[in-house]
């Protein structure tokens, strides 16, 4: 015991002295840390009373983990998205309030007493629910992440935004309670030429996306939870659709109906939006999976490292809409060679997966990417073999490979490498 | 024996049936029928087989005059766009170029969705307040912007099928599985590739969001909404009540206008420091309509009752200006919105 003591203080000690001298350790040495000797006034005083903080909320140490938006993306802020802070979050759940946004109207306040969900169409019954009648359904709870199809949409013509907030925030990973869509369409039964479902939101963009209905029979679910407290007004309180593995733009919030037919819409989300210009001028749709991806979110241009050379800890997220990450491989040297990394916590079907990388920094420059393999095998790309195939028009579904830069300084760079 | 038996069985019996597992059976007897009324006013999705579409028809000439009074502020008076609005014209043949422009005329594959997408979402900020009529003349002259139907056109539910996108065929289903990416499966792990370089950087352009975004600024938690923070002054005296309703009217106003210390301009000029002054006086504000500056010179000053007149009607009250707005029908909208903007200068 008195031993390991010991051992831990020589390595702290010579570590600091390493590390170019650090102040602490110095005066460790000495005097002591005054952050020890000293009395600190949260050690002395009374702090606040229970219920002076009825809903919690972070630290104020902390205020700076929060969404941002790019403000020259977008005309206004009611049509526009903002950003989760992924290099300041640990493990794979997103805590609710730093969910990103993406809005097209707003944030509707839906009043849960003037709630209504309508099913319609190629249906035996067309029916009508209160929210209360939603919750009686058997409910289901499920991790799943939610990526916006647009993600690091603005990093195609080249690096472009320095931060992983910027090019990968747009993703969340919660859990969602719910109701299999299955069992809603059952209570109204499905015609024999049911094929397609379109779903609304209750927004003033009145958000339509038509979806396959071999997909909402497999597991879409009808969320009014997330994280264990009810959905927030930003996520589409009191209820949205949940659709696995699946882009972002499908999961309509404040989702008040449900159209059931033979063929798709053909609506704006899927024409204008969402669809894949390539460089033929023909455009790619209903490219509905989210392909399997990966980032570093520490180090990363917000997240510098604060430490000179030694033990360092690279942290980073992987994911794939069509199952769990098998593997996840990192580069300190810009794609020349990989090193397994750990993947660390729950392995679940379509959720966020925490992977990290342990080393011993020589304090040289790196280049550090990360590679995801999901069950099915497929190889997260290169930015490079992507836009073979896409050209740089496409907006939508960029899970190219990232690339960090990391300078001697510690400071690190969104670039990208040949 | 068998007589007690059978009691047990036909009271156990009771029990089950008000415990009957809800898993194993189809229905649950849950909601109730939807009214044809109430399908009606929410089934509003047009296809492009033209199935949903309303009976009605609208001119180009009649579309001109709605889109110049509530589309143009934002999409252009040619649809080409005030700054960062989406463009709803032009772009024919640049969709192999390096900077596509993909707008109704040069990327929409069917013409329903346009018909579709105003009826249920524009104008932004008022939406669904369109006539069917208006919204068939408003679709002719979106057309028409992008030269695929004359002047003298008309749109109508008998005609709509008979109208052919330009990239009609520009689309095909989802072919990742038959990429190379796709049947890429084979993983390198040394010696991958002999040089490294870096080819990009995104400090040469440098659009990231300030510095801010980066760990070491640290800033006050700000995480309260204008009326909770002055919830807080309440005791001070403010109309809580009449500020949280006013916040909410604001609502509509936000889409053009902007309110309090960060402010900018927008489709319309910010509003702090409005009340009491004379029309057309925002500094720095240079989209001001002939009619409201002439009004202002005049000596139009936003008091009570001037801003509650323009705000009933800002076409009535100001004739020709640039303020492309229903109005508010309620008084208590009104003044509580008014009482918002009035709060952001005591602030
Ligand atoms: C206050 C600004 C504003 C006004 C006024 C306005 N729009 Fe829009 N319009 C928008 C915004 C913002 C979007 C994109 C919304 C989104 O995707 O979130 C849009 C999108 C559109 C689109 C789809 C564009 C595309 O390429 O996908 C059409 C078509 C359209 N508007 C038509 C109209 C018509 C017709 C009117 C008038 C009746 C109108 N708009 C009035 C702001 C406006
Ligand atoms: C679709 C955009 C739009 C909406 C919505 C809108 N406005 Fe305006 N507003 C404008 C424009 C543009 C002007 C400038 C008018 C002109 O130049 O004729 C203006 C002018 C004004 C002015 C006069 C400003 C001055 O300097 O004289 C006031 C006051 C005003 N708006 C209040 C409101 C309020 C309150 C609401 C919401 C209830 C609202 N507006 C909604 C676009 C809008």
């Amino acid at each position: 015991m008195k031993s390991n003591k010991n051992h831990s203080r020589r390595n702290f000690i010579i570590g600091g002295l390493a590390a170019g001298g650090s102040v602490v350790a110095g005066q460790a040495l000495s005097a002591g840390d005054a952050a020890i000797i000293d009395k600190q006034p949260w050690s002395n005083e009374l702090g606040d009373g229970v219920d002076v903080r009825p809903y919690g909320f972070p630290s104020k140490f902390v205020s700076n983990v929060k969404r941002r938006n790019v403000e020259w993306l977008t005309a206004s802020t009611e049509s526009s998205v903002n950003f989760t802070p992924i290099h300041e979050l640990e493990g794979i759940i997103t805590p609710n309030g730093l969910c990103f946004e993406r809005h097209h109207a707003g944030i509707a306040e839906i009043d849960p007493t003037q709630y209504r969900f309508m099913i319609n169409g190629l249906v035996e019954k067309e029916l009508v629910f209160t929210l209360d009648d939603l919750k009686r359904f058997p409910r289901e709870n499920k991790i799943y992440f939610l990526e916006c199809a647009a993600n690091g949409g603005m990093e195609w013509k080249g690096a472009q935004l320095n931060g992983c907030q910027f090019t990968h925030g747009m993703i969340h990973n919660v859990m969602y309670t719910g109701i299999p869509l299955k069992l809603i369409l059952q209570e109204a039964g499905l015609k024999g030429n049911a094929k397609w479902i379109l779903a609304e939101g209750a927004d003033a963009s009145a958000m339509t996306r038509s979806i396959p209905i071999e997909k909402v029979l497999q597991d879409c679910l009808v969320a009014f939870a997330m994280n264990g407290e009810a959905l927030r007004p930003e996520q589409g309180y009191p209820v949205r659709l949940v659709v696995p593995g699946w882009e972002g733009n499908m999961w309509v919030k404040w989702l008040r109906r449900i159209e059931v037919g033979d063929q798709p819409w053909q609506h704006r989300e899927e024409t204008s939006k969402y669809t894949d210009l390539m460089q033929n001028g023909k455009a790619r749709n209903f490219s509905w999976e989210m392909d399997a991806k990966s980032v570093i979110t520490n180090p990363s241009p917000q997240a510098p490292l604060n430490h000179a050379r030694g033990h360092t800890v690279i942290s980073g997220i992987a994911w794939s809409g069509r199952g769990k990450v098998r593997e996840v491989h990192v580069s300190l040297d810009g794609g020349k060679n990989w090193r397994k990394a750990r993947i660390d916590g729950p392995s679940l079907d379509r959720s966020v997966h925490r992977f990290y990388y342990d080393f011993d920094w020589t304090g040289e420059e790196l280049l550090i990417q990360s590679r995801a393999i999901d069950s099915i095998g497929y190889v997260q790309p290169t930015k490079d073999a992507l836009r073979k195939v896409r050209g740089s028009n496409s907006i939508y579904h960029n899970n190219g490979i990232q690339t960090w830069h990391i300078r001697k300084n510690g400071e690190v760079e969104n670039v990208e490498v040949s | 024996m068998l007589k007690c038996l059978n009691a047990i069985i036909i009271s156990s019996g009771l029990f089950f049936a008000a415990w009957s597992d809800a898993a194993s059976s189809e229905k649950f007897g849950l909601g109730r029928l939807a009214t044809q009324q109430e399908i009606k006013a929410w089934n509003i999705d047009i296809r492009p087989d033209g199935s949903g579409l309303p009976k009605g028809s609208g001119s180009v000439v009649t579309g001109e005059e709605i889109y110049l009074e509530q589309c143009a502020s934002c999409h252009g008076e040619f649809g080409e766009a005030v700054g960062r609005w989406p463009a709803l014209s032009g772009g024919e043949d640049t969709l192999k170029d390096d900077d596509p422009v993909k707008t109704v005329g040069s990327y929409w594959p069917y013409l329903s969705t346009v018909w579709d997408y105003v009826n249920r979402a524009m104008p932004f900020g008022n939406a669904q307040s369109l006539s069917v009529n208006d919204v068939y003349a408003v679709t002719a002259y979106i057309l028409n912007l992008n030269d695929l139907v004359d002047d003298d056109f008309v749109l109508s539910r008998s005609n709509f099928k008979d109208i052919a996108m330009p990239n009609k065929g520009g689309f095909y289903n989802d072919d990742r599985k038959d990429t190379e990416i796709w049947s890429a499966r084979e993983v390198c792990m040394s010696d991958c590739k002999k040089h490294v370089e870096i080819t990009a950087r995104a400090r040469v352009l440098d659009v990231t969001p300030e510095q801010e975004a980066k760990r070491s600024g640290r800033e006050q938690p700000t995480n309260k909404s204008k009326a909770e923070t002055s919830q807080e002054a309440s005791l001070a005296g403010e109309n809580v009540k009449l500020l949280l309703r006013g916040e909410k009217v604001f609502n509509k106003c936000k889409s053009c206008h902007a309110l309090g210390e960060s402010a900018k301009h927008k489709i319309g000029p910010h509003l702090n420091g409005i009340f009491g002054k004379a029309a057309g006086q925002q500094t720095g504000f240079k989209r001001y309509s002939k009619s409201i500056l002439l009004a202002g010179e005049n000596g139009l000053i936003w008091d009570n009752r001037n801003l509650t007149e323009f705000l009933i009607s800002p076409k009535k009250k100001v004739r020709g200006t640039k303020m492309v707005f229903v109005g508010l029908k309620k008084p208590e909208d009104i003044e509580a919105v008014i009482y918002y903007i009035r709060s952001a200068d005591k602030e």
